[in-house]
């Protein structure tokens, strides 16, 4: 269970988020959506400890990785597996590789057993056949795919995932949320999907939160969202045009 | 009031001092970030689990690849070196002398120099634009995620190539050279192969030799460190990688030049 309590973290004057509470349950998909620059990113940045908090806690399973060292945060960070936005492929690796590349690192398995499991994620998440290519040589659809795949290939118990479909046409975005939910029926991870694709994304979600100029304003399962009183959540799920001035 | 305004609201003095303050603490936070970089590097070069697969392909990347473009400026520079020391040394009626000549200048001085300053541009440039772009498409943020270290995996590894590189490529610099002086003073100015080679084997000895060599070393270290720091703290998009990859070159070289004279002022 991952739970963020009062975390508030600056940039220079602006505080992007101000006291921000957040509960993940283990095994459920989790969407945070929000507008762009919002703080989604940052939030996402905070639960990997790619940032650290001004103040507040992250607990993951009770352990508040706000204070941990590298060597322990790394310990933790074993558990995660973590969907970049724009993939994060390495542009010198081929496919396999990229997918390979966390199993030679961080496991002692042997060269038939890593190749196992490379062609059955390739399978999973349909690019059978691909490995060879480069990253520079497939489309987006496919790159985040890869990272898919790269992500999910050491079996971790949480994985994040950054805007998995933003710049995809509505098909591939149909496609990448299918994908998520069949891997998670199959794997049972706990999943936290920063996304706005607004109504998609309802359909894989056990749960939404909604997130505000720094704080979670909303959340609850898809329905609850949607027939949300809140002003703001209305606002953004209809997609509301506003004046600049609005803003 | 803010806290813009409220300085704003402070005397001119006491604005000058504050800026001045306020430079100085980012210039010593930025060598202090310098330095602990260095430090961590050397550290995982030391401590395993050893790279070995990455530190191959970086000393293909900076030394083999850097191969023909060193091998054709110490030609030229060579070549030059013979003319020019040639028409200086004849006015003395001197020109038995411009073996040991062009080989002191090559190799005390002008191989590390020159090398380092060829293979900044070649490899050093492109260390720096790899790892801007690395991080800026988050691949280094993907790597700590994996609870792997990237500084291992990205800075040791061309680190070590430097030190391994620099002084080969050094060598093989001087040598051609010294070649290349020796086919401008037989061929075009008729000097003998005795003469030539001769005065050389007794006025280089083995302190020039290490001279220029412990002067490589530290020009490698220095190009692959400020390189690979440039790139893994560049700002962001295309212009941060810009800048960062310009600034890594101007920076080099001039520490290049710099540390030349102070290894030239201690060494013997």
């Amino acid at each position: 269970m991952i739970k963020v309590v009062g975390v508030r973290r600056s940039f220079g004057q602006q505080e992007v988020l101000r006291g921000l509470d957040l509960e993940v349950a283990s095994g459920e998909i989790l969407v945070v959506i929000g507008r762009s620059g919002g703080g989604k990113s940052v939030l996402l940045k905070h639960l990997i400890g790619l940032l650290r908090p001004d103040s507040g806690h992250i607990l993951v399973d009770d352990v508040d990785i706000t204070r941990l060292g590298r060597n322990a945060l790394d310990r933790i960070r074993e558990r995660y597996g973590v969907v970049f936005q724009g993939g994060a492929l390495f542009d010198s690796m081929s496919v396999y590789d990229n997918v390979a590349f966390p199993l030679r690192e961080k496991t002692g398995l042997r060269a038939a057993e890593i190749n196992q499991k490379v062609d059955e994620k390739l399978a999973q998440v349909g690019l059978e056949g691909m490995g060879a290519k480069n990253p520079a040589e497939i489309s987006g659809g496919m790159r985040k795919r890869v990272a898919i795949a790269r992500a999910l290939v050491t079996e971790p118990e949480i994985v994040f995932f950054d805007e998995p479909t933003t710049g995809l046409d509505p098909i591939l975005v149909n496609t990448i949320h299918h994908l998520i939910v069949e891997l998670h029926r199959k794997f049972r991870f706990t999943a936290i999907v920063v996304s706005h694709e607004i109504p998609e994304i309802f359909q894989i979600a056990d749960r939404v939160a909604m997130l505000h100029d720094g704080v979670i304003v909303d959340s609850g399962t898809p329905g609850a969202i949607q027939a949300s009183p809140n002003p703001i959540v209305q606002h953004f799920i209809r997609g509301e045009v506003e004046s600049v001035a609005d803003r | 009031m803010t806290e813009r305004a409220s300085a704003a609201a402070q005397p001119l003095p006491v604005r000058v001092v504050g800026g001045l303050g306020a430079v100085t603490l980012d210039v010593v936070q930025a060598l202090g970030r310098f330095g602990r970089f260095l430090i961590q590097a050397l550290t995982y070069i030391v401590i395993p689990p050893i790279k070995v697969g990455r530190i191959v392909e970086r000393i293909h990347f900076i030394g083999f690849r850097s191969l023909t473009i060193v091998i054709l400026t110490g030609a030229f520079t060579g070549m030059v070196l013979g003319l020019q020391i040639f028409l200086v040394l004849s006015r003395f009626g001197s020109e038995a002398f411009l073996g040991p000549a062009v080989a002191l200048s090559l190799i005390r001085e002008l191989g590390p120099v020159l090398c380092a300053l060829i293979v900044t541009g070649r490899a050093g440039s492109a260390l720096t634009a790899e790892l801007g772009i690395m991080k800026i498409s988050e691949q280094i943020d993907a790597l700590t995620v994996m609870a792997l270290n990237p500084r291992r995996y990205l800075i040791a590894p061309p680190i070590v190539a430097g030190i391994v590189t620099f002084p080969l490529m050094v060598a093989l610099f001087d040598v051609v050279g010294i070649f290349g002086a020796y086919l401008i003073a037989s061929q075009l100015l008729g000097m003998s192969d005795g003469t030539y080679f001769g005065e050389m084997n007794t006025f280089v000895d083995i302190a020039d030799v290490m001279t220029g060599f412990w002067k490589a070393l530290s020009f490698g270290v220095i190009v692959t460190w400020v390189c690979t720091y440039k790139g893994y703290y560049c700002g962001h998009g295309a212009e941060g990688v810009a800048r960062a990859t310009t600034q890594a070159v101007v920076l080099s070289s001039v520490l290049i030049l710099v540390w030349d004279y102070f290894m030239g002022s201690v060494l013997p």
